[in-house]
């Protein structure tokens, strides 16, 4: 390694510190600014970094009161907790016959669900919004929970695919060979030992569903239906005026949810992003 | 075999009804002069050859060109100093290290789009804190001198700081990943043989690193070219559409405007691209690489 040598700590805690404050700012920012007052924080003459008079809860009170932001926390929940369900069950099925039943198409199908992960929202949204209206869901939060397993299954599948990979044959061949049922085998044998990888793919889908943002500017237009990022953004920016206190509180809950969940599993993310990436 | 069968239909049905026809679907309209609500007719490669003509088109394709190249490298540069940074704090055990990783990761975790609110309130340039610092710094002497979001230079740089800052900690902790399982006996025995700190980077982590770093190079290429939530939320294009992705200009045309055919083509410019991408990177998932 680069600097292996370095026997001083100090030097490596001096090499990361700039990556840390840049990467980490932001975030500071955003919760500093979301509990100044406004008198504040339009004022030319305090110093921006901290708190001249006492901070406040008056932008949070805000946005619960006068905007309809638990509703689209609560759509957002509502979403990304359905389509990762539905998500995660089509692709325990589907990645366990890729991983272990021998059919024909199978390979074909796997190349072309690895492709199907690599297609970005944003090449189909225009088509997708057609099919949504088609399907007579446009302007509802279930066009998202329809729409979102399209980049979530392909994703899991593939994820689910590796891990299902990694257990040994024998544990369900003496189930199979006991006259256990292919289905009975996957569910009583292979899911209680896959359960990390089901845990990762689960995660993973959440956040992604919870962040996904031009599918739900796109099909969803009624405040009542909206989701998180796009009531911020499109509902506190009213014309010219910035509601700044109120979007940056707003960002801090938005993403409360998500860091809290990563924290508590933190390895898994890890270990799946870079076996995601990486397989 | 039928289970097999039974079991990978919910996820070809799935495919074929929400992938596989809307990809059709976008054939047919990028071929076409539809507009919302008018299925319009075939008009063969028409919308295309009027894109390329067409001047805020060029300037979204140059930006996609220019931002994704830019953006790219500095991920790859800022996200491989960091990974070294973390791989030396982790084998000296350092306290502290496990937290900083995860501390690193935040950016890539929270949702884009609000993280992305929070630069363009830290961009504005009167009351908020990059020109505050600048003024502060001596570097401008007035924070009315950079108006991040206002003017088309300065503004194509700003959605590019956003996207490089998102995306450090997807490469980073990759690349950890990858600087992790070299074997250690490989630099000692360079370290015996009197190999320097840079000739080992060079000749030992770059080339071992290549499998991983042509991955996430590649995946990142597919998530940079296609990028909409960052110029969205920081400039929805602007000003005077001169931060357009072919992303945001396919929004901007396709349904704000209504000419969905003309949009739909202005999206599926991205597809000869990815498909470069995608065939890189199938290829390389088939490949063995061997130590």
């Amino acid at each position: 390694m680069v600097g292996r040598q370095a026997r001083r700590p100090a030097a490596y805690y001096l090499a990361v510190l700039p990556f840390v404050v840049l990467l980490l700012f932001p975030f500071y920012w955003m919760v500093v600014t979301s509990l100044k007052q406004n008198a504040e924080l339009y004022d030319l003459k305090a110093i921006p970094f901290w708190f001249r008079s006492s901070p406040t809860l008056e932008h949070y009170r805000f946005l619960f009161e006068r905007t309809a932001f638990a509703t689209w926390m609560v759509n957002t929940a509502v979403v990304a907790v359905l389509s990762t369900a539905i998500a995660v069950v089509i692709s325990i099925l589907a990645g366990y016959a890729l991983a272990r039943l021998r059919f024909r198409g199978g390979e074909t199908l796997g190349g072309v669900i690895f492709a199907v992960y690599l297609v970005p929202t944003t090449l189909l949204f225009i088509p997708l919004s057609q099919v949504i209206r088609i399907l007579n869901l446009g302007d509802t939060r279930w066009s998202l929970v329809v729409s979102y397993p399209t980049f979530l299954v392909p994703f899991a599948t593939w994820l689910l695919m590796s891990y299902f990979r990694t257990i040994p044959k024998e544990l369900e061949e003496s189930a199979l060979i006991d006259g256990c049922s292919y289905l009975g085998a996957l569910i009583r044998i292979i899911l209680p030992t896959a359960i990390p990888g089901v845990l990762t793919a689960t995660l993973f889908a959440f956040t992604l569903s919870w962040n996904e943002f031009i599918y739900a500017v796109t099909f969803v237009s009624s405040t009542a239906q909206k989701t998180l990022g796009p009531g911020v953004v499109t509902e506190l920016i009213r014309g010219d005026v910035y509601y700044w206190g109120e979007l940056m509180a707003g960002a801090v809950l938005g993403s409360v949810p998500i860091a809290v969940i990563y924290a508590f599993l933190l390895d898994y993310y890890i270990s799946g992003l870079t076996a995601g990436a990486i397989k | 075999m039928a289970t097999a069968y039974a079991f990978v239909a919910p996820a070809v049905v799935l495919l074929l009804v929400l992938v596989g026809y809307p990809f059709l679907l976008a054939l047919y309209l990028a071929t076409s002069d539809a507009v919302i609500g008018d299925m319009g007719r075939f008009v063969g490669l028409g919308q295309f050859a009027r894109l390329i003509h067409q001047e805020i088109f060029q300037q979204a394709l140059k930006n996609t060109a220019i931002y994704t190249t830019t953006a790219v490298v500095a991920k790859v540069v800022l996200g491989m100093a960091l990974a070294l940074v973390l791989a030396g704090l982790g084998r000296h055990r350092l306290p502290g290290s496990r937290l900083i990783r995860a501390a690193i990761l935040l950016p890539w975790i929270v949702p884009t789009a609000l993280s992305t609110v929070a630069w363009k309130w830290m961009f504005e340039p009167q009351f908020s804190v990059i020109n505050w610092v600048l003024v502060r710094l001596g570097a401008i002497a007035y924070v009315s001198d950079l108006q991040w979001l206002g003017e088309a230079h300065l503004a194509r740089v700003a959605v590019i700081i956003v996207n490089v800052w998102r995306g450090i900690p997807f490469f980073a902790i990759n690349l950890l990943a990858g600087l992790l399982s070299i074997p250690d006996e490989l630099y000692e025995a360079a370290e015996t043989d009197g190999a320097n700190v840079f000739t080992r980077f060079w000749l030992i982590t770059v080339p071992l690193l290549r499998p991983v770093l042509a991955t996430v190079v590649l995946f990142s290429l597919i998530m940079t070219i296609s990028d909409f939530n960052i110029v969205y939320v920081l400039t929805r294009g602007g000003p005077i559409n001169s931060t357009h992705l072919l992303a945001t200009l396919a929004h901007q045309t396709g349904l704000i405007t209504g000419e969905i055919g003309r949009g739909a083509a202005t999206s599926l410019f991205m597809l000869p691209f990815l498909m470069v991408i995608v065939f890189y990177q199938m290829r390389l998932m088939r490949r063995k690489w061997e130590w």
